[in-house]
C-alpha cells in the first residue's frame, strides 16, 4: 500500500544547499570574533615516552604571546568519551602515549607568534619503548602503556557465546577456517578540525567546534575545566565533513577553553592536515580468525570468530568498536549458533574508534570473503547462496538482536540483474593480461544504537517546534548536520506533516543553551530518531491547530487536511484557512504554540553483559556488485563499475540517499584498495593528502545505486539509515571479483598490485594463490558468557518505545 | 616585512598590506574576509582551496599575492550575477552534489575553468578536469551530475524558463536506475 506523501519522496536540495554554493557557510575555522587569540599546541615526537619536564619560560616572553600552558593549567582529571575508559588528558602531565600527544598550549596575537612560541617550548623526555604492533604489544607485558584494561596493553578482552558452536560445526558438511587483516584507516575529512572558545568575564564559556557530539563535549567539559556545566554553551559549527573523526572531545577544544579563560579573549585553534592524521580515531587495524560450518546447500550450521583490534594509544570508543566487531554480522544470514571472542590492544600509535561502519566493515569483508570461498567448494553460485540463507524479518539473532524488516533479497535480486551477473560470471575472463571479473557481496547495518555512552533513560534526541503567526515554524534539535543532510530532514517532516513547504521551516543548529539534547551524529542514527521526534513534536502541533480551526469551520478536527499552506475539509476547500491563520487561531486558543517530541528506541537489550552494543530500532541492508578488470602484468586493479542496491526503509529523499550510499560506495573503494594508516617507530609514513592515496575522480567508478523500500515500522515514515551500511559490502565485493579474475584471495586490505602480483606468482607455482595474515597471534581470551541462542525467536509483537505516549 | 600590495579580485579593487609571503589563500580570507575559500591541506594536495586567476584554477595555498598584480582573481563569491547563481551553483544544489560543502568552492571554480575551455565536456573529461579536487563526502557521482547539467543548461541558455527543460531535475538518472520501488511487506 502506498501512502500519499507530498515532501517525502521528493529529490529536494538540502535545506543548506544554496549557502553552500556560494561559500557561505560558516564552518568554524571561518569565525572571527574581536580580539580573537590564536592557538598551537604542541605535540610529542615521541611514541611513548615520560615527560620529565616543561620549560615554558622563553616561549612566555616571546612578543606577541598572551598565554602558555601545560597540565599543570589544567585540573588533573583524566576523560575519555566512554565512561569506562577516562585515560586521556587534553595536555600530556607524565606521560606522552604516541607521537602527537599534546603537551602544551599557545595563545598568540597569530599562528605564526604561536606557533614560533610552541618551538621555544623545552620539553624533556625520557623515552620509553614503543609498541607499535599488536603481536609487539601483547610480548612486552613489562611495558605498560596504561596502568588499566583487561590485562597488560589489553583494553578490552571480550568473549560471547550463543549455542554449541563446535556441535554446530561437528554436524557441518563444510567447515572452513580462515584468516584475515583490515588495515587501519582514516576518516580525511575535508575540513580539519577547528574550535573557537569564548570565556567571557561573567564566568560563561561557549564553545564553537566541529563536532559531531556538541552534546558529549557539553557533558565532558565541566569535569575538565571544573566549571559548571550550566555555564557552558557548545555550538555545533557546520562540520566539513566528519564520517566518525569529529566524535571524541579534543585537546584542542579544551585547550582553547582553558586558553580564553586565562587570556581573556576569544581563542581559534584550527589543526593543520598533519594533526588530523594524528588525532583521527579512524578505523581499527583488525585481525580476524573465522570458523564458520556449512550445508551442501550453503546454510550456515555455526560461526565463530575472533578479532584482535590494534586499538592505539587511548581508548576513545574502543570498547564499543571492539563488540561491533562481533555483534552486527549475526543480524545478515541465518546464523543458528554463534561465538565472539574480540581483545583490543593498546599500541603507542594514535587511537582508532568509530568511522563510517564503526567495527563492522572489518568482520563484513571476513565473512563475505569466506562465503564467496564456501559457495565454490560447494558449487554455489555466491548470489544464490546468499540469497537462500537470508535471516528471517521480525526474528531474532543467535546474539539476542531484534531485526525487523529486510530488504536484503531484494537488493541481491536487483543488483545481479542490474550488473547482468549470471552472464558476466560465467563467461570466460578476457583475454591477455587484462583479466575482468565481477564479484558480490551484502551486508547490515544498524539505525542508531539502542543506547546511549552513558547508561540513562532520557531521550536520545528532541526536538522543539515553534510556529510563529508569519506561518513559518522553527526547529531546534541538537543534531549536528555534517552533510549527511540531517538539517533538511528536520526540515522536511514537520513540513509533511503540516501540509507546508520545507521552505516555510527553519532549523537551528545545535547549541546546547537552546536546543533539546540530541546525542550526536553517529551510529546512523540522526534520520531515525531527530525524525521520529520531529513527527511526535509536529504532530502534537497539528492537533493543537486542527482543534482551533475546527471549532473556526465547526467541523470535526479530524475532518481535517493540511496541505498546500491550507487547513481545510478536502471537500470544502474554498473555506480552508492558510496554514498562518491557523496559527493565530491556535495561538489565541492555546498560548504560544511550542511543541515538544522526545524519542528513545526500545528497550531490546540483550540480557546479558555486552548486551547493550548492537540493538538498533532497526537494520539496513546492502547488496553489492563490483566489475572490476585485473591487469596480470602489473597487478594493477581498475573498478568499472559498482551497482549497489540498498534498503532504505523509505528513502525520505531520494537524492539525499543516493548521495549517502555513493559516498559510501566511494570511501570502501579507499579502503579496499588504497587507503592505510601506516608508521614507522611511532611515526606517520604519510601524513599528507599527497601520500595517503584516496581516490579521485579517476578511481572512482560509475556508481549505480538502486533503492529498496520496506518501510520499517520504527522508522519515520519507514525509512533506515543509509550512510554508513553500504560501504560495508564494497571492500569484500572488490576482493572477490579479484579473485574472479585472477583467481588470486587477497584475504588482507587495503589489497595492493604487490599482493595480486604475489598471489600470481603462487599461482604459476601451483600453489595456493592466497594473499594474506600467515598467522594469529597467542592469546587467551575471557572465559566466554554463555548465553542461549535466541535465533529464530519471532520478535516482540509490539515493540513499546519510551515517550511515545506521553 | 609587509609589503602594500593591489589585488582585483572578483571585479574588485583591493589594497592590502601583509607580509610577503601570505599565501593568496590567507590574505582571502584573513584580509579581504572571502572565506568561501577554504583549506584542507594549505601544500597544494586537495584542491580544496581552488581559485580562477585569468580564468585559471590556481591553487591559493601555494599562490603569492605579489606575483598577482594586474591578474583577475575570481573567488566563489564571485560566481553568483548579483543575486542570480551561476548555473555551475544552482546544480550543485539542486543535484546533492554539495554534502559537507567544504570543498564544494574549489570545485565549482575548476568546473567553471572547464567550462569556458569546453562548454560540452565529456565526463571523461569532467573527471580529468576535477581529478585534482579531493571531496570525502559525495564519490564525485552527483558532482559530475551536475557539471553535465550546468553544461546542458549553458548550452540551452535560451530555452531556460520557455519550458525548454521541463524539469529541473535532470540528471544522470537511467531508466530503472535510482527510482525507489515498493515493497510490499
Amino acid at each position: 500500500m502506498n501512502k500519499q506523501f507530498t515532501v517525502v519522496g521528493q529529490p529536494l536540495p538540502k535545506i543548506d544547499a544554496w549557502a553552500k554554493v556560494v561559500g557561505e557557510t560558516k564552518y568554524a575555522d571561518d569565525l572571527v570574533l574581536p580580539r580573537m587569540a590564536y592557538g598551537r599546541l604542541l605535540r610529542s615526537p615521541h611514541g611513548h615516552a615520560l615527560i620529565r619536564s616543561i620549560d615554558v619560560s622563553r616561549a612566555r616572553e616571546l612578543a606577541g604571546v598572551y598565554a602558555v600552558i601545560t597540565a599543570a593549567d589544567l585540573p588533573r582529571v583524566k576523560f575519555g568519551i566512554l565512561p569506562v575508559s577516562q585515560d586521556e588528558e587534553a595536555l600530556c602531565s607524565e606521560k606522552v602515549r604516541m607521537v602527537g600527544d599534546a603537551v602544551a598550549a599557545v595563545a598568540a596575537v597569530d599562528e605564526e607568534t604561536a606557533e614560533r612560541a610552541c618551538r621555544l617550548i623545552e620539553v624533556a623526555y625520557e623515552p620509553l619503548p614503543a609498541l607499535m604492533s599488536i603481536e609487539e604489544a601483547l610480548a612486552r607485558p613489562e611495558v605498560r602503556i596504561h596502568e588499566y584494561g583487561d590485562g597488560p596493553n589489553v583494553h578490552k578482552n571480550v568473549a560471547l557465546q550463543f549455542g554449541d558452536v563446535e556441535a554446530a560445526f561437528a554436524a557441518s558438511d563444510l567447515v572452513r577456517e580462515d584468516v584475515f587483516f583490515y588495515e587501519g584507516n582514516t576518516h580525511l575529512p575535508m575540513e580539519q578540525h577547528a574550535a573557537v572558545a569564548h570565556a567571557t568575564p561573567d564566568g560563561k564559556l561557549t564553545l564553537w567546534s566541529s563536532t559531531q557530539t556538541p552534546h558529549y563535549v557539553h557533558r565532558l567539559l565541566p569535569r575538565i575545566l571544573d566549571m559548571p556545566a550550566a555555564h557552558i554553551r557548545v555550538i555545533a559549527a557546520p562540520v566539513g565533513g566528519g564520517f566518525g573523526g569529529k566524535l571524541d572531545p579534543f585537546a584542542h577544544e579544551i585547550a582553547a577553553c582553558r586558553l580564553s579563560q586565562l587570556t581573556g579573549r576569544p581563542v581559534k585553534i584550527a589543526c593543520s592536515r598533519e594533526e588530523v592524521f594524528y588525532i583521527h580515531r579512524g578505523r581499527h587495524p583488525v585481525l580476524m580468525w573465522i570458523k564458520t560450518g556449512f550445508t551442501k546447500a550453503g546454510d550456515i550450521t555455526g560461526c565463530h570468530l575472533k578479532t584482535w583490534l590494534d586499538g592505539g594509544a587511548y581508548g576513545s570508543y574502543g570498547v564499543a568498536s571492539t563488540f561491533y566487531t562481533g555483534v552486527i554480522n549475526p543480524v545478515t544470514y541465518k546464523m543458528p549458533v554463534y561465538k565472539f571472542e574480540g581483545a583490543r590492544v593498546f599500541t603507542n600509535k594514535p587511537p582508532c574508534g568509530p568511522k563510517r561502519g564503526h567495527g563492522t566493515p572489518q568482520p563484513r569483508f571476513a565473512l563475505e570473503c569466506q562465503l564467496d570461498k564456501a559457495a565454490e567448494q560447494l558449487g554455489l553460485d555466491p548470489a544464490e547462496m546468499r540469497t537462500r540463507i537470508l535471516a528471517e524479518p521480525y526474528t531474532k539473532t543467535a546474539n539476542h538482536l531484534t531485526v525487523t524488516t529486510i530488504g536484503l533479497g531484494e537488493c541481491i535480486d536487483r543488483v545481479v540483474d542490474a550488473s547482468g551477473w549470471r552472464e558476466k560470471r560465467a563467461k570466460p575472463r578476457g583475454q591477455g593480461p587484462r583479466r575482468r571479473g565481477v564479484g558480490i557481496a551484502a551486508s547490515a547495518y544498524m539505525t542508531g544504537a539502542g543506547t546511549a555512552i552513558y547508561w540513562n533513560s532520557m531521550p536520545h534526541s528532541g526536538v522543539v517546534l515553534r510556529a510563529d503567526r508569519s506561518g513559518c515554524v522553527a526547529v531546534l534539535c541538537g543534531a549536528t548536520d555534517i552533510g549527511q543532510g540531517s538539517d533538511s530532514i528536520l526540515a522536511y517532516l514537520p513540513a509533511e506533516v503540516l501540509g507546508i513547504d520545507p521552505k516555510d521551516v527553519h532549523v537551528h543548529p545545535a547549541d546546547t543553551s537552546l536546543t533539546p539534547v540530541d546525542l550526536g551524529s553517529y551510529s546512523s542514527r540522526v534520520t531515525l530518531m531527530c525524525g521520529m521526534a520531529a513527527i511526535q513534536a509536529a504532530g502534537r502541533l497539528r492537533d493543537v491547530i486542527a482543534k482551533a480551526v475546527a471549532r473556526k469551520l465547526e467541523v470535526d478536527p479530524g475532518e481535517l487536511a493540511f496541505r498546500d499552506r491550507k487547513v481545510g475539509v478536502p471537500d470544502q476547500w474554498e473555506r480552508a484557512v492558510t496554514f498562518a491563520q491557523a496559527v493565530e487561531l491556535a495561538e489565541a486558543m492555546h498560548g504560544v504554540l511550542a511543541f515538544a517530541g522526545s524519542y528513545a528506541p526500545p528497550k531490546r537489550a540483550g540480557k546479558y553483559k555486552g548486551g547493550g552494543v548492537g540493538p538498533s530500532p532497526c537494520y539496513s541492508y546492502s547488496a553489492c556488485v563490483v566489475e572490476l578488470s585485473v591487469d596480470e602484468e602489473t597487478g594493477g586493479v581498475e573498478l568499472h563499475d559498482v551497482w549497489i542496491a540498498h534498503d532504505i526503509g523509505r528513502a525520505l529523499n531520494p537524492l539525499l540517499v543516493e548521495g549517502q550510499v555513493e559516498g559510501s560506495v566511494y570511501m570502501g573503494i579507499g579502503e579496499a584498495l588504497m587507503e592505510g594508516q601506516v608508521f614507522r617507530e611511532g611515526l606517520h609514513k604519510q601524513p599528507s593528502m599527497l601520500d595517503y592515496k584516496s581516490p579521485t575522480t579517476l578511481e572512482t567508478p560509475d556508481i549505480h545505486t538502486l533503492l529498496v523500500e520496506t518501510d520499517d515500522p520504527e522508522g519515520p515514515f519507514g525509512a533506515k539509515e543509509a550512510g554508513q551500511g553500504p560501504l560495508l559490502p564494497v571492500p569484500p565485493a572488490i576482493a572477490n571479483a579479484i579473485y574472479h579474475a585472477v583467481g588470486v584471495r587477497c584475504d588482507e586490505v587495503p589489497i595492493t598490485p604487490e599482493m595480486i602480483l604475489k598471489g600470481l606468482e603462487l599461482l604459476r607455482k601451483g600453489k595456493p594463490a592466497r594473499v594474506g595474515p600467515e598467522k594469529i597471534p597467542l592469546f587467551k581470551f575471557k572465559e566466554p558468557v554463555v548465553v542461549e541462542s535466541a535465533f529464530g525467536q519471532p520478535a516482540d509483537a509490539v515493540a513499546a518505545r519510551p515517550f511515545q505516549s506521553c | 616585512m609587509k609589503s602594500r600590495l593591489s589585488l582585483s579580485v572578483n571585479g574588485e579593487a583591493h589594497d592590502v598590506l601583509v607580509p610577503v609571503h601570505k599565501t593568496l589563500l590567507e590574505v582571502l580570507r584573513e584580509d579581504l574576509g572571502l572565506i568561501g575559500t577554504k583549506h584542507g591541506c594549505e601544500l597544494g594536495e586537495c584542491g580544496t582551496c581552488t581559485v580562477l586567476v585569468d580564468g585559471e584554477p590556481v591553487l591559493s595555498c601555494l599562490a603569492l599575492p605579489a606575483d598577482l598584480a594586474g591578474r583577475e582573481i575570481l573567488t566563489v563569491e564571485g560566481m553568483a550575477d548579483g543575486g542570480r547563481l551561476h548555473p555551475l551553483q544552482q546544480a550543485f544544489a539542486e543535484l546533492g552534489a554539495a554534502q559537507c560543502g567544504y570543498c564544494t568552492p574549489g570545485i565549482l571554480l575548476t568546473a567553471k575553468a572547464l567550462l569556458a575551455d569546453r562548454p560540452n565536456p565529456t565526463r571523461q573529461a569532467i573527471k580529468e578536469a576535477l581529478a585534482g579536487n579531493l571531496c570525502r563526502c559525495t564519490g564525485y557521482t552527483k558532482i559530475l551530475d551536475a557539471v553535465e547539467l550546468a553544461a546542458l543548461r549553458m548550452g540551452q541558455n535560451g530555452l531556460m524558463g520557455q519550458g525548454g527543460l521541463t524539469s529541473p531535475i535532470v540528471g544522470r538518472r537511467r531508466p530503472g536506475e535510482g527510482a525507489p520501488t515498493a515493497n510490499p511487506i
